[in-house]
């Protein structure tokens, strides 16, 4: 394709192509290791970003990043607030520029463009619709001054809203609409001008629980239709999870993992990400012989990993991934290892039950381990009763200590 | 690949990226630095200029010049005389005739005891050393070399002061108990008058704001009206109430209404508002929570009072407090109309100005002027910056509960305070239309026909409402569009923030000081901006300038408040951020950009120590007119023309509201759900 031969000779770094570039792209990715899954095939590489820093006086919001995004993706930025994902939002968007590093999209540097010559359409948390202007005119705010005719703007804001769903409303003003319309309305606003790019910073913040989940689906609709390139910043792990195609997990202005929704939840990189998405067990551990983890007195097998053995580290398991079975339960050579525990308290949360499980093994802390209902109904589980758990080989996972601060 | 592993806790060495500016950014850093020019010019540059006037002194240097005379037959023998030695022989001056002002010029044929001008005697005279000048009659020599002139030209042969850099004006200044003792007086006039109007508004916001008195409304608008008046109004008044021949002289006991007393009550009336909406905003948001925990504890309410109420409204308090100081302290029109003999800081510079023309010792005493006038300002700045970390978006407002006794004492204590300003107000109407106080007392217009006195008649009526009008026009596109770029643009973080402090600045300069400011800066003759001195332009400039603060932050308020990503959204939807500005920051900002409009044409209307140097007789002004009068002994007429500003600036309020509400109706149909 003639682009990819156009990107490859203005940004050879991103191909690992000749010259000085080989060893700064050498340089990080070494550091990188597994944390950035190459560009899939689903697209031609399309925004390009190159040991980006972001410096606000002493305090480093972004630190090297790099990053690859492909044509049509759905990228969201994961991290907890503060990790600087919306800065590196901004700085995509040149709304602030980073300190350091460079950005190509559509194979041209825009590294140091002023918004307005950057190709891409936003939607803020608060919206940011014009109070005093009608959804119509909103929408056809960034159609107008483009050499479009005013019969041209008209039929396209009229596709716009509906393609939003909301064919009725142009006449009035956004404080007449509701929260999530005025997302949609903003959303249309963003898209009208087809921008190669939408940036979306928290759309989903400011709404009700009940509409946010009826949005997220919404806009990843209305993405596959454009097949617009988009990335969404969001702290919230269940709308990265169903939305994005790949997530990236930040934390401290870096990435700490770049994956899937199904890899970053079932193969998390490290400790934070484990951590960060979903609920995770995690009990102090070292490695015992032939890789094993060593909780109290016995071994249990665990997911190949690269520890020493006699290194300490810390076990992890989801506690939707322990298996429940009665007291008294003799595993065998299908089964993995198994723990006996008392069940110290149960937790009621609608579909499935939350159960405290205590060993002497674990010390003060306790496994926490989420049984179906049926499960519970079947062998019978109660607070204060004795019973086994089996910790499945393939779930149960090694990560580094992170170090004594 | 290598091990080297990059340090996360450095930014790597190089240059940092630079942002390419578009034109947006352009044009806005261009619009920026344009109004911050236009500060610089009208409010720095003066003020610099003004500063070095107070430490410009002027004296003659006789040992510059060198002279020669001949015999009866004009045949010179050589002997070169110096002055300096003749002067010590002779003694024509002493060392106080030979210190003078920039203007001052001394007569040389007075060193020679039997100079006769028809004498056949000639003389020559030269500069000795360069910077030397003299004038022979009107001609100016500035050269080395020696210049023969017949008994005749020589009686015409004047020096010129040489300009000295020093604190001589001061020193001079402080050993003069007339001059100096105004700052004393000055001091506890401020203190008296911010003391006893705090308290008074103080107890009438809290009527207003804590009790469930009727007529809240009434006394609201009441409260408010002696802002539409110059501050010289109430002084008129009291020489009516309390003057040799007041209704009311009996009731002082003996004492004179001319002097402190005078002063003080109308202070109290003029700066009353002011103090009134700042301590009101105060209590308007104390937190109800407060209260109702102190009443779950048990708490009197005296000691509720003390422990809730009056903490939650010290900043406003405080605020109000260095608000009215700063606005006595500055103030010129009232001690000027019944001030007699007390002399006040601002008071004097315009006699030393105006009245003795000595320009570089009203220089000095605006140097001591503005020191407790910034010194307040700064002050309250800090006061003000505290107030806002003490609000907090989860206070509940509080209700008050009608307390029968409390709410009759209210209703008593704020128809007192109503009584007194309604009856300034009153007795300048009645003044006004008097015939002739105190001997003929029927009813007659004759006081309106102001082409018949000093003070520029109807004319400057007409002046002031268009120095009021362009004042808001142009003042308000001005301070609007600056403080839109100040807040919204992106970047040029030490220009935003230098603008900011310039902007600021206005405030803690007293009227007076910028006046007399601009006669130094602009009404010299090697400024290119000379033109307009003693034009409206010049007056419309300083009316701007001067109330250039207030309206900047009534603008930044309103800016604040709108959602700072409309500037990124319009430029990703790459629409020129002039377009955002006008349909659609403008619109949802009319709110305040008409408050700000009609704030600058009320003050412009009022003000008097911001124009009193700068008016010419083609742009004499109303309040000008009220003082003119007043001082040319015709009261009535002033009290009438006081009354016709108070007039026009109430139906400009009462136009102000049924405009703003016809285009709020009409443009701001989104705000209604």
């Amino acid at each position: 394709m003639p682009l990819v031969s156009q990107i490859s000779q203005i940004i050879p770094a991103v191909y690992g192509g000749l010259g000085r570039d080989v060893s700064a792209r050498a340089h990080s990715a070494d550091r990188r290791t597994n944390l950035v899954t190459q560009a899939t095939a689903s697209g031609d590489l399309y925004l390009s970003i190159t040991n980006l820093w972001k410096a606000f006086g002493d305090f480093l919001a972004l630190k090297d990043i790099s990053l690859d995004i492909n044509e049509g993706e759905f990228i969201c930025f994961l991290g907890p607030s503060g990790c600087g994902k919306t800065t590196l939002l901004r700085a995509i968007a040149g709304l602030d520029l980073q300190t350091r590093g460079q950005v190509f999209q559509d194979g041209k540097d825009v590294s140091n463009l002023p918004p307005s010559e950057r190709d891409f359409g936003i939607v803020f948390q608060s919206y940011a619709l014009f109070p005093n202007l009608t959804i119509e005119k909103n929408i056809a705010f960034g159609l107008e001054n483009t050499g479009r005719s005013k019969p041209e703007i008209t039929a396209r804001v009229a596709e716009l809203l509906q393609l939003v769903g909301l064919p009725e409303q142009g006449k009035k003003y956004p404080a007449q609409l509701s929260g999530g319309q005025q997302q949609r309305i903003a959303l249309a606003r963003a898209i009208a001008t087809n921008p190669g790019l939408l940036l979306l910073d928290e759309p989903l913040s400011a709404l009700d629980a009940k509409v946010r989940v009826h949005l997220r689906h919404e806009i990843k609709e209305l993405q596959r239709k454009l097949g617009v390139t988009t990335v969404m910043v969001t702290h919230d792990q269940e709308e990265a999870l169903t939305m994005a195609d790949r997530i990236v997990v930040m934390n401290q202005g870096v990435i700490e993992q770049v994956g899937s929704p199904t890899e970053i939840y079932r193969e998390p990189a490290n400790l934070f990400v484990a951590g960060f998405i979903g609920e995770m067990n995690q009990i102090d551990s070292s490695v015992a012989s032939g890789g094993k983890l060593s909780l109290g007195s016995e071994n249990y097998a665990c997911i190949s990993h690269k520890f020493a053995t006699g290194s300490p580290v810390i076990a992890a398991i989801r506690p939707e991934d322990i298996i429940p079975h009665e007291a008294g339960f003799v595993p065998d050579a299908q089964n993995s290892d198994c723990i006996e525990v008392m069940l110290r308290e149960m937790e009621f949360l609608g579909s499935f039950w939350r159960c405290h499980l205590h060993s002497d093994r674990f010390g003060a802390s306790e496994l926490i381990a989420d049984f179906s209902i049926n499960a519970v109904r079947r062998l019978e589980l109660g607070e204060g009763k004795a019973m086994v758990v089996e910790l499945p080989e393939n779930r149960l996972m090694a990560f580094a200590r992170p170090e004594a601060v | 690949m290598t091990e080297t592993t990059t340090d996360l806790t450095t930014l790597p060495p190089g240059p940092a990226i630079k942002g390419k500016l578009s034109r947006d950014d352009i044009v806005m850093r261009g619009g920026m630095i344009v109004i911050a020019l236009y500060l610089v010019v009208t409010l720095a540059l003066p003020l610099y200029v003004m500063l070095s006037k107070s430490f410009s002194t002027y004296r003659f240097e006789l040992s510059q010049y060198e002279m020669q005379v001949s015999d009866q037959d004009g045949v010179f023998d050589g002997t070169v005389l110096n002055p300096a030695d003749l002067n010590a022989a002779v003694g024509a001056f002493d060392s106080a005739d030979l210190s003078t002002g920039s203007d001052g010029r001394l007569p040389v044929s007075k060193l020679f005891p039997d100079f006769n001008f028809r004498s056949p005697v000639m003389y020559q005279i030269r500069n000795a050393q360069p910077g030397g000048r003299f004038l022979v009659g009107s001609t100016l020599h500035d050269e080395d070399t020696w210049l023969e002139l017949d008994s005749n030209s020589f009686r015409r042969v004047q020096l010129r002061p040489m300009k000295f850099t020093g604190l001589d004006n001061f020193s001079n200044y402080f050993s003069t108990p007339a001059l100096f003792n105004s700052i004393k007086n000055s001091l506890f006039i401020a203190v008296i008058s911010t003391v006893i109007t705090a308290t008074l508004a103080f107890w009438f916001a809290y009527a207003l704001n804590r009790s469930c008195m009727r007529f809240k409304g009434a006394f609201r608008l009441i409260a408010m009206a002696p802002i539409l008046v110059p501050s010289l109004l109430p002084g008129i008044a009291l020489v009516y109430l309390f003057g040799n021949q007041g209704m009311l002289k009996e009731l002082l006991f003996g004492a004179s209404i001319y002097g402190p007393i005078g002063i003080i009550i109308g202070s109290v009336f003029f700066t009353f508002p002011h103090a009134f909406l700042i301590i009101s905003t105060a209590l308007a948001i104390s937190d109800a929570r407060l209260y109702e925990a102190a009443v779950s504890l048990r708490a009197s309410p005296w000691r509720t009072f003390w422990t809730v109420t009056i903490p939650s409204a010290r900043y406003g308090l405080i605020s109000a407090g260095f608000v009215v100081f700063n606005l006595v302290i500055t103030d010129f029109g009232l001690p000027k109309v019944i001030g007699g003999q007390f002399n006040m800081l601002a008071v004097d510079i315009y006699k030393q100005v105006i009245g003795q023309q000595n320009f570089e010792m009203g220089a000095v005493v605006s140097v001591v002027l503005i020191v407790p006038a910034i010194f307040a300002f700064a002050l309250d700045r800090y006061v003000q910056s505290k107030q806002v970390a003490t609000l907090s978006s989860r206070s509940v407002p509080f209700q008050p509960s009608p307390d029968a006794k409390m709410d009759r004492i209210f209703l008593i204590y704020s128809s007192l305070v109503g009584v007194f300003i309604i009856g300034i107000l009153a007795v300048c109407q009645f003044a006004a239309l008097i015939k002739f106080w105190p001997y003929d007392l029927s009813l007659s217009l004759n006081n309106y026909q102001f082409d018949r006195m000093d003070g520029g008649g109807w004319a400057s009526y007409y002046n002031s409402i268009k120095l009021g009008l362009l004042t808001a026009v142009i003042g308000t596109s001005v301070i609007f569009f600056g403080a839109y770029l100040v807040e919204k643009s992106n970047g040029f973080r030490v220009g935003r923030s230098l603008f900011q402090m310039i902007a600021m600045l206005p405030m803690a300069i007293p009227g007076m000081v910028l006046g007399l400011a601009y006669i130094f800066f602009f009404n010299n003759p090697a400024n290119p901006l000379n033109w307009i001195y003693g034009t409206m332009a010049i007056l419309v400039i300083s009316a701007v300038t001067h109330f250039y603060t207030v309206s900047h932050l009534t603008a930044v308020t309103a800016l604040k408040q709108m959602d700072r990503e409309f500037e990124s959204v319009s430029s990703s939807l790459k629409q020129p951020t002039l377009k955002l500005f006008s349909r659609v920051t403008v619109p949802v900002c009319l709110p305040a950009v008409l408050d700000i409009s009609i704030y600058l044409f009320v003050n412009a209307m009022t003000t008097v120590s911001a124009v009193v140097f700068l008016y010419s007789p083609k742009t004499s002004l109303a309040s000008i007119a009220v003082l003119n009068m007043d001082d040319a002994g015709d009261i009535a007429p002033a009290a009438a023309m006081g009354m016709m500003i108070f007039y026009t600036n109430a139906a400009a309020r009462i136009l102000h509201l049924i405009a703003s509400k016809g285009i709020l109706r009409r443009t701001q149909a989104w705000r209604a759900r």
